[in-house]
């Protein structure tokens, strides 16, 4: 995009802009979609599944509707329209539909007038179960052919053989993405039959098609509102509580509120997948990479939410950002009784990098060589091929300039204290750090941006310029990520007016604007602020035969020759765009063709102190480079790199969603843990600015690489310390000492 | 049971049940949202509080437990624009989502009043029952180091 940069803007890309969300969130007045309230609502709850798999003999709500203060009982056969819903397929009934496929599928809901009372009301129901076998080995339900999906890839030459050969296979457990807000939803009547819905979301467009589908109205008696959350991390993608809180405020007239609880969270989100793989690498005596074969695993539990692309995107970066030519994937994720998993931060790239950076490890301690230098000379740049797919790479790919960028920065002194804090277990567990055996670990990530495969992808952006100032108006979810200020910064840039503010448009006012996921929306939504702001700003200019825009009005060199006034003389004046990327293709029946719009590559290096007596592992320090295209918020885009680091080292040594026969054992943040300021590493971070062909300025998604290299990363640093093959993440202490 | 706080200065009675916790009282009687509902045991310190000055989970906290004593939330150390640290938070983007911001903000003014100018270990400490899903704890460790270094407060 060749847009001339108006360097008299203060605001615009490329500075650290301070948030526009920013006093009410550190002042406590940012309203939530929780804190949302009004004095006649009804809370609502839910009656769960106790089983993983039963068949429900009979349901009697006639306690709950005998208590005080109950305004509404619900099943499934209280559903208008279609009994199912879900994202890609629509197989997850609304309420129990005579069998549970999951520990904790919703039975019945319940309206009344206190949240205690609905509670007590929903554990009041009586359902009669008969337990069923429970399908919980997914070996077990890819061989009975339980499939959600499955794609094989088969490139280059099947005969193809190297001198060096090395096999492993890999395990990741199931991580819960634990945003802090929980699930929280508030339904609205809106008196002519209709409702206004404000849900905890990552993308209300595709919560609305679902809604109106399960509740039998037109796409305009529903709006789905954005509402301020908590947090997201692919929890938000699928539906939760929508369907629920909307169904209990149309039976009833009122307001209705419903919140979960940490536990019913747990229970009430889509997770990450847990996953197999088997990998073979074999190279020849050079170090060059002659061929992959790979056979992936993905549980995806009950109902299929986001398993398909989760899938793909486990099958497409199997070898990660490495050229080799001859690749064999076998990828299945399979349907089982276990808690249903859909999208997390990385969402099946993270997967595949744990397979394919330990194996790029043990290739080099094979062949002898260094294993970042083995990773120079196979890696990936613009104008090769994806290793699987065969697509080539049109856009500069800095593969190499991220490994070098990371390991130019300083390595931490050696552990020299026995300050109890700064050693493996803290001031509870310790070892004298004379034991203490420090590792250090390097992986690099290659991930897509955007939706791929052939899907219509796009976004949808309206800027207006008022008397008052330019409002960008967008349904695009604000997770904390820190689009509002991007938006802002792009169209201040770009129409040279500081005064922007963007405007959460619902359903009603607005087209898609996608999900908050994939690492889509800067490029996206961003896209499409760029594209509306310059039809904006073109069309005004040629209106008065002006030069430039700015602050105060229309210019001619350098002469102003209207105001903002005259420009608004007769109201407002606006320009929306529906932004598309370049169209991306399905695979054919070899996983071969462009499925993808866009690759962003990011490699982090851990250093870990181990405890090898008692398995304790303290991350000292995670460092990364990662290449951003063009770094629109260098502030912005450091906070997303070491807040993914966080959640790539909690999955590397603490983050495991226990699961026994399908139940969850672990639903609390006392039995689940996730990192704390004590165990957060220190980060060094290093932009790299490869400039992307179609985002804002060239700026490419960022958010999910942090959470993708760092896992491996530190786990070849546990490898580095101890020497244990160490071939499933967490690592846990027993995987360490062995016991 | 009767109820007699200060919330943020101001003198409240209240009708409580004896189960209910402060948590409840403030968000749901009071109407002070600040405090937020993260996991109702304790652990991830999204509703911490202040009572007397030192920070209290408020979901651990029996609303009559708090009778006589005065409760300071986040919007109680809003009134006069913004404290040092909130805008050290803001100039290092300490907070994405800002769920978990009103508690550790609380948690934060607390040791910094008791230790004016504390090191990396000591935020660490003072903080570690405040989680944080999305900055990864780097840049709010930055900022109370900050706001220490400035002799604020």
């Amino acid at each position: 995009m060749t847009t001339p940069t108006r360097t008299h803007v203060t605001g615009g890309i490329g500075t650290s802009v301070r948030r526009p969300d920013g006093v009410p969130k550190v002042t406590g007045n940012f309203a939530y979609a929780s804190d949302l309230h009004s004095k006649d609502m009804l809370w609502g709850a839910t009656l769960r599944s106790p089983h993983a798999h039963a068949r429900l003999i009979s349901l009697d709500t006639g306690p709950a509707l005998a208590m005080t203060g109950v305004r509404a009982v619900l099943t499934q056969d209280d559903v208008p329209g279609l009994p199912l819903f879900g994202q890609e397929e629509q197989d997850q009934p609304v309420l129990c539909d005579g069998v549970a496929r999951y520990w904790g599928e919703p039975v019945a809901i319940v309206a009344a007038d206190d949240e205690e009372t609905a509670q007590r009301a929903a554990a009041s129901i009586i359902a009669e179960w008969e337990p069923l076998a429970p399908l919980d080995d997914p070996e077990k339900a890819a061989d009975d052919g339980s499939l959600f999906r499955e794609l094989k890839i088969r490139r280059g030459d099947k005969e193809a053989a190297g001198t060096v050969v090395v096999e492993g296979v890999y395990e990741t457990a199931s991580q819960d993405q634990a945003p802090l807000g929980t699930e929280a939803g508030f339904a609205i009547p809106d008196g002519s039959g209709g409702l206004d819905l404000y849900v905890t979301s990552q993308w209300v467009h595709v919560d609305h098609r679902q809604i109106i589908a399960c509740l039998d109205m037109e796409p305009d008696q529903i709006r789905c509102h954005p509402a301020g959350i908590g947090g997201a991390f692919g929890a938000r993608e699928d539906i939760s509580l929508h369907i629920h809180v909307a169904m209990l405020s149309l039976a009833t007239g009122r307001p209705v509120k419903m919140e979960y609880d940490r536990s019913e969270s747990f229970v009430g989100h889509v997770k990450r997948h847990p996953s197999k793989m088997w990998y073979r690498h074999e190279a020849d005596a050079d170090g060059n990479l002659v061929k992959v074969t790979a056979r992936l695993l993905l549980d995806g539990g009950a109902y299929a939410h986001t398993s398909r692309a989760v899938l793909a995107n486990a099958a497409f970066f199997t070898v990660g950002p490495y050229r080799c030519d001859n690749v064999v994937v076998d990828a299945q994720v399979v349907k089982t009784n276990n808690p249903p998993c859909g999208a997390m931060r990385g969402f099946g790239a993270v997967q595949a990098c744990f397979g394919y950076e330990s194996q790029m490890d043990r290739l080099a301690e094979e062949l002898g060589v260094d294993p970042l230098d083995l990773r120079r000379q196979n890696a990936m740049r613009g104008g090769d091929p994806l290793a699987t797919s065969g697509q080539v790479i049109d856009a500069p790919l800095p593969t190499v300039e991220v490994i070098d960028a990371l390991e130019a920065i300083p390595l931490p002194e050696p552990l020299a204290s026995d300050d109890p804090r700064l050693l493996p277990g803290g001031t509870g567990l310790t070892t004298p750090a004379s034991k203490v055996v420090r590792g250090v670990g390097y992986a690099v990530g290659l991930k897509n941006v955007a939706f791929s495969e052939g899907f219509d992808d796009y976004a949808e952006a309206r800027v207006v310029l008022t008397r008052a100032g330019v409002e960008v108006h967008t349904a695009a979810m604000e997770v904390g990520q820190g689009l509002v200020t991007v938006c802002q910064q792009i169209a201040r840039t770009v129409l040279g007016i500081e005064n922007v503010a963007v405007v959460w448009d619902d359903t009603s006012h607005i087209g898609s604007a996608g999900s908050t996921s994939a690492s889509r929306q800067t490029q996206m939504t961003g896209g499409a602020v760029h594209a509306a702001s310059v039809g904006l700003r073109d069309r005004i200019l040629a209106d008065f035969g002006g030069d430039e825009l700015r602050n105060d009005g229309v210019y001619r060199a350098g002469e102003r020759i209207a105001t903002i006034d005259e420009i608004c003389a007769e109201g407002p004046v606006e320009h929306l765009v529906r932004f598309r990327h370049p169209e991306t293709h399905p695979p054919d029946e070899n996983g071969q063709g462009d499925v993808h719009a866009g690759f962003v590559v990011a490699a982090h290096r851990a250093v870990v102190d181990v405890d090898p007596e008692l398995g304790l592992v303290r991350v000292v320090r995670v460092d990364t480079a990662q290449d951003v295209g063009k770094a629109l918020n260098p502030q912005a885009i450091t906070g997303q790199l070491e807040g993914g680091i966080m959640q790539g080292v909690g999955l590397a040594v603490m983050e495991e969603l226990v699961v026994d026969h399908g139940v969850i054992r672990n639903p609390t943040f006392t039995d689940y843990l996730i990192p704390t300021f004590l165990d957060a590493p220190a980060v060094e971070t290093r932009i790299i600015e490869a400039p992307d062909p179609w985002g804002p300025f060239g700026a490419k998604g960022i958010g999910e690489s942090p959470t993708i290299s760092s896992t491996p990363a530190v786990v070849a640093a546990i490898r580095a310390a101890t020497g244990k093959a160490l071939t499933r993440a967490p690592v846990r202490p027993q995987d360490i000492v062995g016991i | 049971m009767d109820l007699k706080i200060k919330i943020n200065g101001e003198d409240w009675t209240l009708d409580v049940a004896p189960a209910d916790t402060l948590l409840d009282v403030l968000r749901e009687r009071v109407g002070t949202k600040s405090p937020k509902i993260g996991c109702e045991r304790g652990d991830c310190g999204s509703c911490t509080v202040l009572i007397d000055g030192r920070s209290v989970r408020s979901c651990l906290v029996l609303a009559v437990e708090a009778d006589g004593h005065e409760i300071t939330t986040v919007e109680g150390i809003s009134y006069d624009g913004l404290s040092a640290l909130q805008t050290l938070f803001l100039e290092n983007n300490s907070f994405q989502c800002g769920f978990c911001t009103p508690g550790i903000v609380l948690s934060a003014t607390e040791l910094l009043e008791q230790n004016p100018n504390p090191t990396r270990h000591d935020v660490q400490e003072a903080l570690a029952g405040n989680l944080c899903r999305c900055t990864g704890y780097e840049p709010i460790i930055d900022a109370v180091l900050a706001a220490g270094d400035g002799g604020s407060e």
